[in-house]
C-alpha cells in the first residue's frame, strides 16, 4: 500500500469517501424501509420488494444510464437541483448517488433482515408499558438487531467502494471527482505499461472486500438469535 | 371494575366472552386454549377484537360500535406476560425502569419501595439471562408495576416454575395485592393460585362465559390446596 502513487492514493481515498457519504445517506431510507417491510403489511409491499431488488438485477450500466436521465441537465431532479444550484452530474457527490443507489437494496435486505430476528413480543411488551413507537425502535429493535443492521452497513460500504458500472456511466471517468478505485484500474488496464498499478490496486481492492467479508461474517456468526428471559 | 364483552374470531377458535365484575382481584380460570390470554391480552390493547366494549375502572379501553380503541401504549396496565419478555440487552435496573422513562412518569409507586416490596436489590445489575425463573418473574411483576398501572393484569405468572419458586412469587403477588391499591385481572389454569391471589373468577370454557363465582365457592369446588 505504501507504494501508491499520489493518484492511486487519490482514487483510493475517493472512493473511500464516496462509499462512506452513500452509505450515510442511504441508511436511514433504508433504516425506514428495512422495518416498513418488516413490520408493515401494507398494499403494493411486494411490487415495493420487487423493485427494490431493481439495481441487483438491471445490469448497472441501465442504472447509470437511468440516472443520467434524472440527474441531468433535462432530467426532473436535475433540473429540480439546478434552481438551488446544485448539480452533481460528473462529480463525486453524483459518484455517491450512484454508489447509494446500488448499495441500497444490500441494505435494506440486511436491515429488514435484522429486524425480523427481532422478538415481536419484546415489542409488544414495551408497548404496554408506555414507550411509543419511536421509543420502541431506539430502545428495543435497534439494538436487538444491530449487529446486523452493522453488517448490512459493511455489506453497503463494500459494494458501495467497488462500484463501477452505474458510476462510469452516471458521472464518467473525471480524475479528483469520479475516479474511483475500480475506475482507476479500469483506466489503467487500457494503458500500455499500467500493469504494475493494476496489481497495486487490485490487491488494494482485494483487501477492502476481503475485510468486509470477514466483518460482515463475523457480526452475523454472532448474531445470536434474540433470547426471551427463562421461564423457569 | 370490568365490563368485558368481546368477540374474537381466528381460524377455527372463537372467543365470545361477556361479563361483568366488581372484584379488585379478578381471575380469569380455564383450560388452556380456553380464551384467558386472548381476553387478558384485549383488555392490555395487544388483541383487537372483532367486536365488543371493554370497560376497567370505568375507563372506556374499547368499544366497537362508539369507534374507540385506545392504543396499548396509552392504556397504562402493567401486563405481565407468561413469557416474562424482559428486555435481554437491558439490566434489570433498566427493565424495571423502562416504562418510567418512556412516560416520564414519577408518580405511582417507587422505585426503592418496588425493589424492596420485591427483594429485588441484589438483581439490579444482572442481565435477564443471568436470572433464575422465579427471580425473571418478579422483576418482570416489578416492571409492571414501576410503569405507573392503573390495573396489573398478570398471565399466568407461576407457570413454568418450579415449586419453591411459585411459592415465593406468590408470596410476593400477595403483599402487593395487600399493600398497594391496584386492581389485579389474573389469567390461571391452576386452582391454587386463583384461589390464593383472586376474589372472584370466570372460569371459561372453549371461548365462552361458563360461570362467574366467588372465590370460597371456586376454592370450594376446585382448589385442592
Amino acid at each position: 500500500m505504501a507504494g501508491l502513487t499520489p493518484a492511486e492514493w487519490d482514487a483510493l481515498g475517493l472512493a473511500l469517501r464516496i462509499a462512506s457519504v452513500a452509505v450515510i445517506v442511504a441508511l436511514p431510507f433504508a433504516l425506514a424501509l428495512g422495518l416498513a417491510l418488516s413490520r408493515g403489511n401494507f398494499r403494493g409491499k411486494s411490487i415495493l420488494e420487487a423493485l427494490l431488488t431493481l439495481p441487483l438485477i438491471v445490469p448497472p450500466v441501465v442504472t447509470g444510464y437511468t440516472l443520467l436521465g434524472l440527474f441531468g441537465k433535462h432530467g426532473f431532479l436535475g433540473q429540480a437541483l439546478a434552481t438551488i444550484g446544485i448539480s452533481i452530474t460528473f462529480r463525486w457527490t453524483g459518484a455517491a448517488v450512484a454508489a447509494a443507489v446500488m448499495a441500497f437494496p444490500l441494505l435494506v435486505l440486511s436491515t429488514r433482515a435484522a429486524f425480523d430476528g427481532v422478538d415481536r413480543r419484546l415489542e409488544a411488551a414495551a408497548e404496554t408499558l408506555g414507550a411509543g413507537r419511536w421509543r420502541r425502535f431506539v430502545s428495543i429493535t435497534l439494538p436487538l438487531s444491530l449487529r446486523g443492521v452493522l453488517a448490512g452497513i459493511v455489506l453497503g460500504f463494500a459494494r458501495a467502494f467497488g462500484e463501477f458500472g452505474a458510476t462510469i456511466s452516471f458521472v464518467g471517468n473525471i480524475p479528483g471527482q469520479t475516479r474511483t478505485l475500480s475506475i482507476a484500474i479500469w483506466e489503467l488496464l487500457n494503458q500500455p505499461g499500467g500493469e504494475d498499478a493494476v496489481q497495486r490496486l487490485v490487491w488494494v481492492s482485494l483487501a477492502v472486500a476481503l475485510a468486509s467479508s470477514f466483518a460482515v461474517g463475523l457480526l452475523r456468526g454472532r448474531a445470536a438469535p434474540v433470547e426471551d428471559a427463562p421461564d423457569a | 371494575m370490568l365490563e368485558f364483552d368481546v368477540q374474537w374470531t381466528r381460524q377455527d377458535f372463537e372467543l365470545a366472552l361477556k361479563f361483568r365484575s366488581e372484584a379488585r382481584a379478578l381471575a380469569l380460570f380455564g383450560p388452556s386454549g380456553c380464551g384467558k390470554t386472548t381476553s387478558l391480552l384485549a383488555i392490555a390493547g395487544l388483541r383487537r377484537p372483532q367486536a365488543g366494549r371493554i370497560v376497567l375502572d370505568g375507563r372506556v379501553l374499547f368499544d366497537s360500535t362508539a369507534g374507540v380503541d385506545v392504543p396499548a401504549v396509552a392504556r397504562h396496565l402493567g401486563v405481565v406476560f407468561q413469557d416474562g419478555r424482559l428486555f435481554p440487552h437491558l439490566s434489570v435496573r433498566d427493565n424495571l425502569l423502562y416504562g418510567r422513562r418512556a412516560q416520564n412518569a414519577a408518580h405511582g409507586i417507587a422505585f426503592d419501595t418496588a425493589v424492596q416490596l420485591l427483594e429485588l436489590d441484589k438483581l439490579l445489575a444482572r442481565r435477564p439471562q443471568h436470572l433464575s425463573g422465579g427471580e425473571a418473574r418478579r422483576v418482570a411483576i416489578g416492571r409492571a408495576l414501576l410503569c405507573d398501572p392503573v390495573a396489573l393484569l398478570l398471565d399466568e405468572p407461576l407457570t413454568g416454575l418450579h415449586r419453591e419458586a411459585r411459592a415465593q412469587v406468590l408470596d410476593y403477588l400477595r403483599r402487593l395485592r395487600g399493600e398497594l391499591d391496584l386492581p389485579i385481572v389474573l389469567v390461571s389454569h391452576q386452582p391454587d393460585e386463583v384461589a390464593a391471589l383472586a376474589k372472584e373468577v370466570v372460569r371459561l370454557d372453549d371461548g365462552r362465559l361458563a360461570e362467574q363465582l366467588d372465590v370460597s365457592a371456586f376454592a370450594a369446588r376446585y382448589a385442592t390446596a
